[in-house]
């Protein structure tokens, strides 16, 4: 096998991995509710957890207000905001994802809320390899109306051995050098690449808000 | 032949690093995430001193930047300096979140409520 095999292969799965993920032939997502309702901040909840590790919650959690602040939102201080709340009897994101929104705009005066669920977090390791796969889907509901304002799902599997990551991994894994010591410290870094598949991608993720320089212009 | 397959994928990649790396932030982070994600994942390791102190550093410099700080980084540094004792640095820190946010008023001044309850 030659380098340009590999990587001819992995072109192919990065290509199979798009199509599946439907990032190619996906309908632009309908923005009416979101356009209707433009939030100026957004608050985050502790996600709820449907992988086996239990460190997503907060592994997933702590990389969320970069991609939004960097859209041009107000995003509420993830950890007092976590703290506030469990200090007012939802001690758990289950809890916390029973409030209803209303009650959070009251309390935190926040434009709309992202319900964020984690599906896959961590690494399984291999003979002579490791995959870290993350997975989250995410809701935007408006808290004056409680109206979806924008939904998503990404996948994201980025492999020790570059040929079988997908392009999106490949170009960032360059710039991940250091050790990776535990199976969820390589979900945490790779969780970033996955939010910008999810909320960044042009016609399916977020909408600009106040603070972006392309807040309320059309699309690029 | 092997030009063929290589061309298309080396552009390709070029432009995702390109996009990646062109684009400047709106704000200048420093360790503000970081340290909160050390803070979950290692609960204890990460004082509330070590993390006003990197705070306190992370402001500094972006200043020297002339870049803001990110939504919440008052905010945040104002609850470490409530868990310090250390009332009216709290307090000033909240404030100046709302001052930089308008949007956190809500929650900041519930915060500012609470700061000398206890």
């Amino acid at each position: 096998m030659t380098g340009c095999g590999g990587l001819a292969r992995a072109i192919g799965y990065a290509a199979a991995v798009m199509l599946a993920g439907g990032c190619v032939t996906a309908q632009p997502y309908d923005y009416t509710n979101y356009r209707l309702h433009p939030p100026r901040s957004i608050v985050v909840l502790p996600p709820l957890n449907q992988s086996t590790a239990v460190e997503a919650t907060y592994g997933y959690l702590t990389t969320v207000t970069r991609p939004l602040a960097e859209r041009g939102y107000y995003v509420f201080p993830i950890a007092v905001v976590d703290q506030f709340l469990k200090e007012n009897g939802l001690p758990s994101a289950g809890e916390m994802h029973q409030v209803p929104v209303e009650k959070l705009a009251e309390i935190l005066g926040a434009d709309a809320v992202l319900f964020v669920t984690v599906e896959q977090y961590g690494t399984k390791y291999l003979v002579i390899d490791s995959v870290t796969s993350v997975a989250a889907r995410a809701r935007l509901v408006d808290t004056r109306t409680g109206l979806v304002l924008w939904e998503g799902r990404r996948v994201l599997q980025q492999s020790s051995s570059s040929g079988q990551s997908n392009l999106v991994a490949m170009a960032i894994s360059a710039a991940i050098t250091q050790v990776l010591n535990t199976s969820t410290d390589a979900a945490h870094r790779l969780s970033p690449q996955l939010n910008l598949l999810l909320f960044n991608q042009k016609d399916q993720g977020l909408l600009y808000g106040p603070y972006h320089p392309r807040y309320n212009q059309p699309p690029e | 032949m092997r030009r063929v397959v290589w061309l298309p994928a080396v552009l390709v990649l070029t432009a995702v690093l390109a996009a990646g790396c062109a684009r400047p932030t709106l704000y200048s982070w420093g360790q503000y995430e970081e340290l909160i994600y050390r803070s979950y994942a290692a609960p204890g390791a990460v004082s509330p001193e070590m993390q006003v102190e990197n705070l306190e550093a992370d402001y500094q410099k972006a200043r020297s930047e002339n870049k803001p700080v990110p939504p919440g980084f008052h905010a945040h540094l104002g609850y470490l300096y409530f868990q310090l004792g250390k009332l009216d640095q709290a307090q000033q820190e909240l404030e100046t979140e709302k001052a930089q946010f308008p949007e956190s008023a809500v929650f900041i001044d519930r915060l500012l409520a609470n700061l000398r309850k206890n």
